[in-house]
């Protein structure tokens, strides 16, 4: 992802968790919520999602460190997100030492694109009720 | 019991099959996802280029102070320091603001929480150092505190700052005990670091 997309993202995000303000935008009925995606509804893989959204890659000890978890626990939500394309995993050798580096793929980028649109509206409706 | 008599399935139907988290739900993610952002983020406060300016005005600030008397001395880096915040705070904001994050967001609030208590104690000791005339001084403080707080500031950014942070140590730590040298090594300090590290940080971490 290019550094203009990270921006645009952050930038979103940003805005959506900020003060309301006044609302102009009239949200649908909750009968019109689309199905949100529990592949990433879970903490540690939306938290997995989210840093990679905005580093090029990250290895499996700055997500672990990061999102504070255990390997077994980071491990098993990472695969998942590999097994539905959500992120890619390479595995090398640095020196004798396995690493496993991480990066988003463009169907993670609009998965989490889609979740955060769809939280917004969610919370765009229990603002006007 | 009737249903155990015929012979389609019977599956419990529940009134929404469908997943809907909550709205409170629904923000608490959106929050996590920002704090997630921020704290994997190799974005930093710092402004490269901010530092590039700061790193000329410090050069022309000692090239002035070098003819002068302690007072004169003093009273340009006094000045060159109040010039050297309103550069940072404004380049610092305008980054942030390109950025999408805001200044008080995670990465610049660690920034100045383990910044600001060394910019305390400068203060503290120019005031006590000038009082007692011993301003040749002041030049080894000022170094070895701001490469302090730039080290702990920087802790939890890029490995650039802590690293910048040493090096401003190591030219206060001579300035210390070369009391002669001050003005020179405040230049190469405020000066020569300021602008090498503030162009790395700038190509290397958005400006």
């Amino acid at each position: 992802m290019g550094d203009r997309a990270k921006l645009r993202l952050a930038r979103r995000v940003s805005k959506s968790t900020a003060d309301p303000g006044p609302r102009t935008t009239h949200p649908r009925p909750a009968e019109d919520l689309p199905e949100f995606d529990r592949t990433i509804h879970e903490r540690i893989r939306l938290g997995i999602i989210s840093a990679l959204a905005i580093n090029e890659s990250l290895s499996f000890n700055d997500l672990r460190r990061l999102l504070k978890t255990t390997d077994g626990n980071l491990s098993v939500h990472a695969r998942k997100l590999e097994d539905a394309h959500y992120v890619t995993c390479s595995k090398f050798f640095e020196g004798r030492i396995p690493r496993s580096e991480y990066r988003l793929t463009p169907a993670g980028k609009r998965a989490l694109e889609k979740y955060i649109e769809q939280m917004e509206d969610l919370i765009r409706r229990t603002r006007k009720n | 019991m009737l249903w155990m008599l015929e012979g389609h399935s019977h599956r419990v139907r529940r009134p929404h099959s469908r997943f809907r988290p909550a709205p409170q739900r629904a923000l608490e993610d959106l929050r996590y996802i920002r704090d997630t952002m921020e704290r994997s983020s190799t974005f930093t406060a710092t402004s490269g280029w901010g530092q590039v300016l700061m790193g000329l005005t410090a050069i022309a600030a000692a090239l002035a102070a070098r003819p002068q008397s302690a007072r004169g001395w003093l009273s340009v880096w006094l000045v060159e320091a109040l010039l050297a915040v309103v550069i940072a705070v404004t380049a610092m904001q305008a980054k942030a603001r390109r950025s999408g994050l805001p200044l008080t967001s995670g990465p610049g609030r660690k920034f100045a929480l383990g910044f600001l208590p060394c910019v305390v104690v400068a203060i503290v000791f120019t005031i006590a150092l000038a009082r007692l005339g011993l301003t040749r001084l002041l030049p080894g403080v000022w170094l070895l505190l701001y490469g302090a707080g730039v080290i702990t500031g920087g802790a939890f950014s890029i490995p650039l700052l802590p690293a910048m942070g040493f090096c401003f140590a190591a030219v206060g730590t001579l300035a210390l005990f070369l009391p002669a040298w001050g003005n020179a090594l405040m230049a190469a300090g405020f000066g020569g670091l300021h602008i090498v590290f503030g162009v790395w940080i700038a190509s290397q971490h958005g400006g």
